[in-house]
């Protein structure tokens, strides 16, 4: 069995997890093997939607022991599924859980762990997954000595499909409690836009945005579009009082959007290490030497203040961020 | 208190990646190697506790000669002891872990600290696999941490904001961006440090778990087409193009 674990948000499978959970089906159907959807939590209402997206098995772990994320109780959960099921491969989304549940369920199975995939394939029975390193600037083929096999897979890469599965659902126990470590409160950032790592619209800003209070007019493109706003290591390190939650780039995020538009970005390799997974790229730079033009699918050669309004006037009038 | 950091050599972030002649491993030619970031900022926090609650701090790394130069370094920034276990540390994480848990087991650490991830493997699971070898908390991507009784306190950074864990020592915090400012070694710190040895372990066998087969570069991208007109005009263009030729919208 493909076990792939996965996550609810307000009662719906999160879209990372439902990527998982596709490419889960798709390696199974390659390899004849049955997928099994892995939840846990105070309530798994809503779990019977994995079958839409082709899972054979529901498993749901219900418990108030549940109701906070701790990484040692859902490595422990994981871990057990996977022996109970006897399942080959364990997946999850690279997620902010998934990350930090799945290489400690992996060390509990002695499995092999290959984080943030990008490409996964079956090759004599065993997983076989492809992932960037130095943030994208190459590609490892990853391969696996041990019995079970685990992996994450980055968010936006592989397409969520709908193919039905039977959905049989089956309940595991929640563990008692007791745990190492346990999430005490969750504080949200405001606004709550999705984050940088799963956004399919991304505006990111540079040195070239000279100030931070100029990224209000990267906001105003991205709400058009229907994005969220990042930015480069020398626009976050300039003391313009940018999170670093915001930044793309080697020590920053990793992102893989649909759409990346780079505002007054040079394209620094530390930056293209961040982006570079990117779909289509635009870049706007008043510089035509700028290497982000090497880069880009689109260039625009002008002033950002100039260009940038003109897109959000555009956007609206064309009626872009309604659909 | 007692405090291990686990510190990675990494190629620096400036690096041009060349794959070497095995088609699998990095070209080490023009590599200029460097401490991983996310390890600065876990040293530092041992050094901060140190200088707080008082603390013994152990630099730990896994690799072979050059990786002294990681230690030397964690030395001359005020840790109290160096360990390098001879091993490949450039590799598997689930050996890493393993070989980093054979060592602390039996040693009392209270805390051990690393990045959240090595910069260029980018795996994000030595830490994590390290907790449990070692059957201990773990708390990861972390920008504040405060000690307790026998507890720790963490930030942790999640998608849309970040979260609180609370959980038991001994534990393996993994470092985010944000958790401190690194200090630059003092020349009095780098006199110290030359007087202090390494200590040289072979480090223990390990299970294999995963390996690089193949290593490649990425495809080229399609060249690009520059937009004309005013800005206006650039605009408009740009958009169409989104919509009907590359159809994002």
């Amino acid at each position: 069995m493909i076990l792939v674990f996965c996550e609810l948000k307000d009662g719906q499978i999160r879209k990372p997890s439902a990527e998982a959970l596709s490419e889960g089906r798709r390696l199974a159907d390659a390899s004849g093997k049955k997928v099994g959807a892995l939840f846990a939590g105070a309530s798994c209402a809503g779990a019977a939607e994995a079958a839409k997206f082709g899972a054979d098995v529901i498993l749901t772990a219900e418990g108030a022991t549940l109701a906070s994320y701790s990484s040692d109780a859902f490595a422990q959960l994981l871990a057990d599924a996977v022996k109970a099921k006897g399942a080959t491969v364990l997946l999850a989304a690279a997620t902010a859980v998934g990350k930090d549940v799945l290489p400690r369920a992996a060390a509990r199975l002695g499995a092999g762990y290959a984080s943030d995939v990008t490409g996964l394939s079956m090759a004599d029975g065993k997983l076989q997954a492809v992932r960037p390193v130095y943030a994208g600037k190459a590609f490892a083929t990853t391969t696996f000595a041990s019995a079970v096999q685990t992996a994450t897979t980055r968010p936006n890469v592989f397409p969520a499909a709908e193919k039905a599965g039977a959905g049989a659902v089956e309940t595991l126990a929640a563990p008692a409690g007791d745990f190492k470590s346990v999430v005490k409160e969750i504080l949200a950032k405001a606004g709550g836009k999705v984050d940088l790592s799963e956004a399919n619209v991304i505006v990111s800003g540079g040195r070239g945005m000279k100030d931070g209070a100029n990224f209000k007019i990267l906001e105003e493109l991205a709400d058009a579009l229907g994005g969220v706003v990042g930015a480069s290591r020398a626009a976050v390190d300039a003391g313009w009082g940018l999170p670093h939650s915001m930044q793309v780039g080697q020590t920053g995020k990793v992102v893989s959007p649909t759409l990346y538009i780079a505002c007054g970005i040079s394209g620094a390799i530390q930056h293209i290490a961040g982006m570079s997974g990117s779909k289509f790229i635009v870049a706007i730079n008043k510089d035509p030497e700028a290497p982000i033009f090497k880069l880009a699918n689109y260039g625009i050669v002008g002033d950002l203040f100039e260009v940038v309004p003109e897109l959000t006037k555009a956007a609206k009038a064309m009626g872009i961020g309604s659909n | 208190m007692k405090i291990l950091v686990a510190l990675k050599q990494v190629p620096d972030t400036e690096t041009k990646i060349k794959v070497a002649a095995d088609g699998k491993s990095l070209d080490p030619a023009d590599v200029k190697w460097i401490t991983s970031p996310y390890d600065e900022y876990a040293l530092e926090e041992a050094i901060r506790l140190k200088e707080g609650k008082g603390a013994e701090v152990v630099a730990l790394s896994v690799g072979g000669d050059t990786a002294k130069d990681v230690l030397k370094n964690a030395l001359a920034l005020g840790a109290d002891s160096a360990v390098l276990l001879k091993g490949d540390g450039q590799g598997d994480a689930f050996a890493v872990a393993q070989m980093i848990a054979a060592y602390a087991k039996d040693k009392g650490f209270d805390l051990i600290l690393c990045g959240n991830k090595g910069l260029g493997g980018d795996n994000a699971a030595m830490g994590p696999m390290l907790a449990e070898l070692l059957g201990i908390a773990q708390a990861n991507v972390i920008v504040k941490l405060e000690l307790g009784e026998g507890t720790f306190k963490a930030e942790r950074e999640i998608e849309g904001g970040s979260e609180i864990v609370e959980g038991a020592l001994p534990a393996v915090i993994t470092a985010q961006k944000g958790l401190n400012e690194p200090r630059y070694a003092s020349l009095k710190g780098i006199m110290a440090a030359k007087k202090k040895t390494i200590e040289e372990l072979d480090a223990a066998a390990v299970t294999a778990g995963a390996q690089v087969s193949a290593l490649a570069l990425p495809p080229e991208r399609p060249a690009g087409r520059l937009l004309q007109g005013d800005a206006s005009q650039q605009a408009q263009a740009l958009l169409q193009a989104l919509k009907d030729e590359a159809k994002v919208f």
